[in-house]
C-alpha cells in the first residue's frame, strides 16, 4: 500500500541519497532526521492537545471551548504560544539562576529521547533497543531531575512543595509501573519494544493482562501528573507548583513537556497493551495514531472528571494497594505461563 | 438555671436592667463585667456571643461597649452594656468566657481603641499596623471627608 | 510527616497564603506554619478589603446605606438589604404591605440559593472538581437573570427599600422563577452525581476540619456551618423575623461537622429554600409594595439590634440613633468573619490540601470580613 510506506519511504530514499558517504555520515544525518521527526511529532502533538483537551473539557462541562481563532477554533494553540514567545522572560531576583534557566530545557530532554523506543508502525522505530522497555522507564524517571531543579532554583516555597512532592510521588509510582509492564514482558519473552509488538499479532496483551493495564493506567497517571493525580501542580494549593515562577517561552517549554509525556506514555501503552500498530485495512502507522488518540481521550476523560487526591492518600495508595496488586499479578502471570507451556507442549 | 432575667440582681445588685425597643438592656459597671458575664452564660444559658461592639459618645465623654448575647437554641437575646472612660477605655476581656470574642475584640480595639485586659492578641484586624487613630472613634479625621 | 528520628534536621517553613491566591477566594491571607506537608500554625490576616463601611454609615442617610449592604456579602446582597431595612424598620414601628413581605422573601431565599451555590460551586473546585463547578453556576446565572428583571441589576441589588421594595416584580418574572425552581432538582442531582457522591472528594472532605458542636457555639459559629455540626438552629425557625414563621420547611441538620457536611447542608438548605419560594409565590397576595414613608427619615433616639440569618450565618445589624436623620453607628456582625475565627483551630494539624478545602467549606466572602 502506498499509504504504508510513507514514512519509510523517506528514511529509504534518504539513506539511498547517502548511498556513497562514510559510515558515519549516514549514521549521523539519518539520526538527525529522526530527531526532527520525533520533535516535529512532539510540536505539533502538544500543539494540537492543547486545542483538543480545551474542547474536550469544554464539550463535557457545557461549554463550546476555543472557537473564534481558524475554523473552529483550531489556530488557538498557535496563538498561545505565539504569544508565550513574546512574554517577558523573568528570572527571580532570589533564583540559582542558571539552574532555573537550565531546568525547562532538561525536561525536554528525556521528553525526546523517550520517542526514540516507540515503534510507530511497521518497520518505524528510531532506535530498536534490545532493553527498550526497560530504556523508556529509565529515562521517563529522570524528568524528576528537571523539575525539582525547576522547583528548588526558584526559590519560592510553592515550587519547592511541588518539587518534593514530585520526587515522592514519582518514586514510588515508578515501582507500579515497572511491575505492570514486567507481566507483559513475561508473556512476549522480550524487552524490545518491536518485538513485544510483534508477539500481539493475534491477541493484545490487554486481554491477556487486564490488572496489569489498570496498574499501568493509573502509575502512568501519577507518573506524568495528570489529575486525579497532579498534586505537583495542585493549582488550589500550589498555584502551578514548580512552574510558579516560569514565565513566557520557559513556562511553554514545562507546559508542552507534559504533554510530549503525556503522548509519550500513551504510546508505550499502545505498545505493550494495546497491539501497537497492528490492525486490519489502514496503514500500519494510523493505527498507532488511532490508539494512541484513544488512550489520550480517556487520560482527558479521567482529568475532567475527578477531582485531586491527598497526598497521603496517594502515597498509601501506592504503597498498600497497587505495589501489592502488581507483584500478586507477577506471581498469576508465572503461575500462568507456566501451566500454559505445560499444557501445550507437556513440559515444564 | 434561671429564666427571669431580673433574678441578676439578686447576684449582682450593683447592675442596672431596662427594657430597650428590641430586647432587654443591662448596664453592667465596668469592674463587674467578668463575672456578670460568667454568671448569665453559666447560669442563664446565654452560651452565644451574638455581637460585640462599642460606641463612641465623645460629647458625653464616654465609650459604651455592647455585647449582645444568645441562648441557643431557645434565641432569647439579652444586650449587656458598660460605659468606659473615654480617655482610658480599658475592660476586661470574655475571649476565656467566648473565645468567639478574640476576633471582634480585636475588631473593637482596632476601630475604637477600646483595650481589652486580659486579650491573647490585642492588635490591629482590619486596618494597617502602622495607622494612627481609631477610625470609628468620633474624633478622627478623615481625608477629603466634610 | 517531619522525621523525628537521626540526624535528619526538619525545620518548619512559613508560607503565606494570599492575598493573591488561587483558592483563598478573595484578598485572605493566611500564615501557614508548615511541616513538610501538614499544617501546624495558622494565622489569619484580614483586612485587605476594608472600606470602613461602618464609618462611612454615620456620613450616609438611612436610606442612602441601603447600597452599601449589596456590597458586604455580594453574593447574597438581598439578604443583607433586608437585614438592614428591617433593622430601621424595627425602631420606626410601620407596617409593611404584606405584598412586599413576600416578595422580600422570595428575593432572600434566592440570594441564599444563590450564595449556596457559589459555595458549592467553588468548593468542587478547590479539589480540582473543575466539572462540578459548571451546574450551579449555570443555574445561579438563572438567579442572576431573575434579579436583573425585578432590579435592573444582577450582583449589587439594592432591591429593598425602607418600607417595602423597590418595584414590583414585572410581567413574566413569576412563570420564569417556576421555571427555574423546576430545574432546580436536576442541578442538585447533577452536582452529587460529579461531585458529592465521588470517592475521591468524600475521602478528601471526610473527617477534615471536623468542628463539634460546643466548640462552633463558642467560636460564635453560625448558619450552616453550626447546622453541619448537629444542631437545629435557624433564625427563620427559632426567632422567625419579617413573615418567616408563615412557611413550612425543615431544618436540615447533619452530625459529623466535617467539611464533607458542610458541603451537603448546603445543597439540603437550597431544597428549602426552594420550597419556601414555592409557598410565598402560591400566597403571593396583591397589593401595594411600599408603605407610605416620611421623604426624610427620622429615628427616634435609640439603639437596636437585629439579626437574621444569612447565607452564611447570622447577620446582625446593631444600630444606634441619636434621633437625627443618619445613624449615629452601625455596626455590622457578620457571619463570616466571626466563621473565619475558627478556620484555624479545625485547621491544625492536617495538610495544606485540607487547609483549602477548609477555608472553602467555612464559605467566607471578604466583602463581609473586611466591611
Amino acid at each position: 500500500m502506498a499509504m504504508e510506506g510513507i514514512f519509510t519511504g523517506i528514511a529509504a530514499s534518504m539513506r539511498e541519497l547517502l548511498a556513497g558517504a562514510p559510515p558515519w555520515l549516514e549514521n549521523l544525518s539519518m539520526g538527525f532526521l529522526y530527531l526532527v521527526g520525533v520533535l516535529a511529532f512532539i510540536f505539533l502533538n502538544a500543539l494540537y492537545l492543547i486545542y483538543l483537551e480545551r474542547k474536550i473539557s469544554a464539550y463535557m462541562q457545557q461549554r463550546i471551548g476555543p472557537n473564534r481563532l481558524g475554523p473552529h477554533g483550531l489556530l488557538q494553540s498557535v496563538a498561545d504560544a505565539v504569544k508565550l514567545l513574546g512574554k517577558e522572560d523573568i528570572i527571580p531576583r532570589g533564583a540559582d539562576k542558571w539552574v532555573f534557566l537550565i531546568a525547562p530545557i532538561l525536561i525536554f530532554i528525556p521528553a525526546t529521547m523517550l520517542y526514540a523506543v516507540i515503534p510507530f508502525g511497521k518497520g518505524m522505530i528510531a532506535a530498536d533497543l534490545n532493553i527498550g522497555v526497560f530504556y523508556f522507564l529509565a529515562v521517563a524517571s529522570t524528568t524528576t531531575i528537571a523539575i525539582l531543579m525547576g522547583g528548588w532554583s526558584s526559590n519560592n516555597k510553592y515550587t519547592l512543595l511541588g518539587s518534593m512532592r514530585s520526587v515522592a510521588q514519582m518514586v514510588s509510582y515508578e515501582i507500579p509501573l515497572t511491575f505492570s509492564v514486567l507481566g507483559v514482558v513475561m508473556l512476549a519473552g522480550s524487552l524490545q519494544t518491536s518485538q513485544i509488538v510483534m508477539a500481539q499479532e493475534k491477541v493484545w496483551y490487554v486481554l491477556l493482562q487486564p490488572v496489569a493495564f489498570i496498574i499501568f493506567f493509573i502509575a502512568a497517571t501519577a507518573e506524568v501528573n495528570r489529575a486525579p493525580f497532579d498534586l505537583v501542580e495542585g493549582e488550589q494549593e500550589l498555584i502551578a507548583g514548580p512552574y510558579t515562577e516560569y514565565t513566557g517561552m520557559r513556562f511553554a517549554l514545562f507546559y508542552s513537556s507534559e504533554y510530549a509525556n503525556l503522548v509519550s506514555v500513551s504510546a508505550l501503552a499502545v505498545t505493550l497493551f494495546l497491539g501497537g500498530w497492528h490492525g486490519p485495512w489502514l496503514p500500519s502507522w494510523l493505527w498507532f495514531v488511532i490508539k494512541l488518540y484513544i488512550m489520550i481521550f480517556i487520560f482527558m476523560w479521567v482529568r475532567w472528571t475527578f477531582p485531586r487526591i491527598r497526598i497521603d492518600h496517594l502515597l498509601s495508595f501506592n504503597w498498600k494497594v497497587l505495589l501489592p496488586l502488581s507483584l500478586a499479578n507477577i506471581l498469576v502471570t508465572g503461575v500462568g505461563i507456566k501451566i500454559y507451556q505445560l499444557l501445550t507442549l507437556g513440559r515444564w | 438555671m434561671y429564666e427571669n432575667i431580673e433574678q441578676l440582681q439578686l447576684f449582682f445588685p450593683e447592675v442596672t436592667i431596662e427594657n430597650g425597643i428590641d430586647m432587654t438592656t443591662v448596664n453592667v459597671p465596668v469592674e463587674k463585667l467578668l463575672p456578670v458575664m460568667k454568671q448569665l452564660k453559666d447560669n442563664f444559658g446565654f452560651n452565644y456571643l451574638a455581637g460585640l461592639t462599642a460606641v463612641d459618645y465623645n460629647e458625653e465623654d464616654r465609650i459604651e461597649v455592647a455585647y449582645h448575647l444568645m441562648g441557643i437554641p431557645e434565641a432569647k437575646e439579652i444586650r449587656v452594656k458598660v460605659n468606659l472612660n473615654r480617655e482610658k477605655p480599658e475592660v476586661c476581656s470574655v475571649t476565656s468566657i467566648w473565645p468567639a470574642a478574640n476576633v471582634q475584640e480585636r475588631e473593637t480595639y482596632d476601630l475604637l481603641g477600646v483595650i481589652f485586659k486580659g486579650h491573647p492578641n490585642l492588635t490591629r484586624i482590619l486596618c494597617p499596623d502602622d495607622m494612627v487613630g481609631h477610625p470609628l472613634r468620633k474624633d478622627f479625621k478623615k481625608e477629603g471627608g466634610e | 510527616m517531619a522525621e523525628k528520628n537521626g540526624n535528619l534536621r526538619t525545620e518548619e517553613i512559613q508560607l503565606n497564603m494570599g492575598p493573591q491566591h488561587p483558592s483563598t477566594h478573595g484578598v485572605y491571607r493566611a500564615l501557614l506554619t508548615l511541616d513538610g506537608e501538614r499544617v501546624v500554625g495558622v494565622e489569619n490576616i484580614i483586612g485587605y478589603l476594608h472600606r470602613g463601611i461602618e464609618k462611612l454609615a454615620e456620613d450616609r442617610t438611612y436610606t442612602q446605606f441601603i447600597p452599601y449592604t449589596d456590597r458586604l456579602d455580594y453574593l447574597a446582597g438581598m439578604l443583607n438589604n433586608l437585614g438592614y431595612v428591617q433593622t430601621v424598620e424595627k425602631m420606626m414601628d410601620i407596617e409593611i404591605p404584606e405584598r412586599a413581605e413576600y416578595l422580600r422573601v422570595i428575593m432572600a431565599e434566592l440570594s441564599r440559593i444563590a450564595s449556596h451555590m457559589i459555595m458549592i460551586a467553588s468548593m468542587a473546585l478547590d479539589v480540582s472538581g473543575w466539572t462540578a463547578w459548571f451546574p450551579p453556576f449555570r443555574e445561579r446565572e438563572r438567579i442572576l437573570d431573575l434579579f436583573e428583571m425585578v432590579c435592573g441589576s444582577r450582583l449589587t441589588l439594592s432591591y429593598m427599600r425602607i418600607g417595602g421594595v423597590a418595584n414590583d416584580i414585572p410581567e413574566g418574572f413569576l412563570p420564569n422563577l417556576e421555571k427555574f425552581l423546576n430545574d432546580l432538582p436536576r442541578m442538585i442531582d447533577e452536582v452529587n452525581g460529579l461531585i458529592t457522591g465521588n470517592e475521591i472528594f468524600k475521602a478528601r472532605c471526610q473527617g477534615v476540619g471536623k468542628l463539634d458542636l460546643d466548640t462552633a457555639i463558642a467560636y460564635g459559629v453560625t448558619g450552616p456551618n453550626l447546622r453541619a455540626s448537629g444542631l437545629p438552629f435557624d433564625l427563620r425557625k427559632a426567632k422567625p423575623y419579617g413573615i418567616y414563621d408563615r412557611f413550612e420547611f425543615d431544618v436540615p441538620t447533619l452530625n459529623n461537622g466535617d467539611s464533607y457536611d458542610r458541603f451537603v447542608i448546603r445543597l439540603l438548605e437550597i431544597e428549602q429554600s426552594a420550597k419556601i419560594i414555592r409557598q410565598a409565590i402560591s400566597n403571593l397576595p396583591d397589593g401595594p409594595i411600599k408603605a407610605k414613608v416620611p421623604r426624610v427619615i427620622k429615628l427616634p433616639k435609640g439603639e437596636v439590634y437585629h439579626q437574621i440569618e444569612g447565607a452564611k450565618g447570622i447577620l446582625g445589624f446593631y444600630l444606634v440613633s441619636d434621633g437625627g436623620t443618619k445613624p449615629y453607628r452601625l455596626h455590622i456582625h457578620s457571619p463570616s468573619f466571626v466563621n473565619l475565627g475558627v478556620l484555624p483551630l479545625i485547621s491544625i494539624g492536617e495538610t495544606v490540601q485540607d487547609f483549602v478545602v477548609n477555608i472553602a467549606s467555612i464559605d467566607i466572602v471578604l466583602g463581609e470580613v473586611d466591611r
